[in-house]
């Protein structure tokens, strides 16, 4: 219906910065309310539409961070000051801050709604642990915003070791997630990384809150491309807690609908 | 108080209670459409399936207008043989099954309608009304090819067949006798209604198939008169479809010839729970009037 978010609007990118070689962040202002976690149906128009979670929500400041992987997010890239694109939104649930020692995971972009989330957290009084983890040194997001954000509660690891810990990420949430009391565990990035850091907080019984990726065709919650078990990423996620992971196990880390709605196994 | 109930018999097909999910909403997945039969519906109705896989059109494929949505999905779909699996999980959990379907060749629709039958679907209901595929487009709209399509899906089942038509027609009674001479059991009326939208900042339309299909509350009024004018047309039932959000839509619906709804983009308004409001509504609508069962107010308002 033609009300509020459901809206596509144009706005103005009014800020453009290269954050690692493929990942760009695009500012535009916007003033709907928008929670950590929420995503934005994103309008080139001409090429097509795709979901982008936020990147900032800072007063009227919103953002999404780009990376160029196909011809949409690619034409996206090449987008300058004062172009404009289509937005609707914010979609979705988006994280709801609980606990009072969590642990943020973030994986590739998926350190993207994780940032805005512990700004959000610090802002409320609770200093986030966060692990941030990428291929390589280059590939970290946001790291002097959260370096400045979190100081000594930041840990980077690297899958080649080029910067921080070396190794997958997972490895290392699941070893703080022996080590130390965490109470609420936020995820992001692959679904494989997610899925063991999920298996390890079950057997800990600390409860999780991880926003899926699927993929997102009419983002109105009706034609179900995004569907992963009785859910639809769209409008009931793209944030799952514990419960609602638990009801689609057989289907997380292991396959996923591709656009013709084929099951497909899960990359990394 | 007297028991009432709200099962119906369409076309042979023993439901529950009288609403269904209109096919291309939710019917991508067996978890989803049991989430629907789970909400209340008396049966689900699958997404479109054409004989090969469909990604469907590239986005926007949906867009909000005043008093509903636009939409021009292209239909999506893992094609017939890549969802029998899906159809088997509802059947073993004993959820009454419609299998929509499409094709471009009175071939693709027999062999279509012969493999969802074998696969244990309890109907079919025959998209030929989609108004976002090009090589449909002329399908609904000529009666002779209706009737000689269906009459060839007659022959290569016996399952009930429900013929969903297009209100993108001049005349949708005369494509309704059509199916009914060709051997449909039921009429499901109807399917969205072309439109478009424009961005004035863009200056272009929004949905890149240019065009889409009209859905919810602005569709309503259109898919009532389809209904009426088929009901006085037919004797095989009459399934509504288009706009129905609530229990007093359903109601209108069942006035005017309807056996059962189906029910679409409220789902996005009200949630699944709108198949639990529009059974309890409809319960209180039939208490309070003393009828008994739904079968006892469909097509009441024809007898002016």
């Amino acid at each position: 219906m033609h009300t509020g978010a459901d809206e596509t609007r144009a706005v103005t990118i009014d800020r453009v910065v290269k954050e690692t070689p493929d990942i760009t962040t695009f500012h535009f202002h916007d003033e709907r309310e928008a929670r950590p976690g929420q995503y934005f149906m994103i309008w080139v128009p001409g090429s097509d539409e795709v979901p982008m979670s936020l990147s900032s929500i800072d007063g009227g400041n919103r953002s999404v961070s780009v990376r160029a992987v196909g011809e949409t997010t690619r034409a996206l890239g090449e987008l300058r000051i004062g172009d404009r694109v289509g937005v609707r939104g914010p979609c979705g649930n988006g994280f709801r801050v609980k606990g009072s020692r969590p642990l943020l995971v973030g994986g590739g972009t998926g350190i993207t709604p994780l940032t805005v989330l512990a700004e959000q957290m610090v802002s409320g009084g609770i200093r986030p642990r966060f692990l941030a983890g990428a291929r390589s040194r280059d590939q970290v997001l946001f790291m002097d915003r959260l370096c400045k954000l979190l100081g000594d509660h930041l840990v980077i690891s690297t899958d080649d070791g080029s910067y921080g810990l070396k190794g997958l990420a997972s490895v290392y949430a699941i070893r703080m997630l022996e080590e130390n009391g965490y109470d609420h565990i936020y995820l992001c990035g692959p679904e494989l990384m997610m899925a063991k850091v999920f298996e390890a907080a079950e057997t800990k019984g600390v409860p999780v809150q991880a926003s899926l990726e699927r993929y997102v065709k009419c983002s109105f919650g009706l034609c179900g491309s995004c569907a992963i078990g009785p859910y639809r990423v769209c409008s009931d996620g793209p944030v799952f807690d514990s419960e609602m992971l638990r009801s689609v196990k057989d289907e997380f880390g292991c396959r996923r609908m591709d656009p013709a709605g084929r099951m497909i196994s899960v990359g990394h | 108080m007297s028991k009432i109930s709200l099962a119906v018999e369409v076309a042979g097909l023993d439901l529950r209670s009288p609403t269904m999910n209109a096919s291309g909403v939710l019917g991508m997945s067996a978890h989803l459409l049991r989430r629907i039969y789970d909400a209340g519906a008396g049966a689900v109705v699958t997404k479109s399936l054409g004989p090969e896989p469909r990604v469907g059109h590239p986005n926007p494929t949906m867009v909000a207008v005043e008093g509903g949505f636009l939409n021009a999905l292209g239909l999506p779909n893992p094609g017939v043989d890549g969802f029998l699996d899906e159809i088997r999980e509802l059947k073993a959990e004993r959820i009454p099954v419609v299998a929509s379907f499409f094709g471009s060749s009175v071939r693709d629709f027999e062999r279509s309608a012969r493999v969802l039958s074998e696969a244990g679907v309890d109907a079919l209901e025959v998209n030929y009304s989609c108004p976002n595929v090009d090589e449909m487009g002329m399908l609904a709209s000529d009666a002779k090819t209706v009737r000689r399509v269906t009459a060839a899906i007659r022959g290569a089942t016996e399952k009930p067949i429900f013929v969903k038509l297009s209100p993108n027609v001049t005349d949708v009674a005369e494509i309704a006798m059509a199916a009914e001479r060709g051997g449909a059991d039921a009429i499901t009326a109807g399917n969205t209604l072309k439109g478009m939208a424009i961005d004035i900042d863009f200056r272009r339309p929004i949905l890149a198939n240019v065009t889409g299909g009209l859905s919810g509350p602005a569709l309503k009024p259109v898919a009532l008169r389809c209904v009426w004018e088929i009901a006085e047309a037919v004797r095989i039932p009459v399934i509504g479809c288009g706009g129905v959000s609530t229990w007093r839509d359903a109601v209108e619906f069942i006035l005017c010839g309807a056996s059962a709804v189906e029910v679409g983009t409220a789902i996005n308004i009200n949630g699944f729970e709108v198949f639990r409001d529009i059974n309890e509504g409809l319960t209180s609508y039939l208490n309070k009037n003393g009828f008994k069962s739904v079968e006892e107010v469909v097509g009441l308002a024809h007898r002016r």
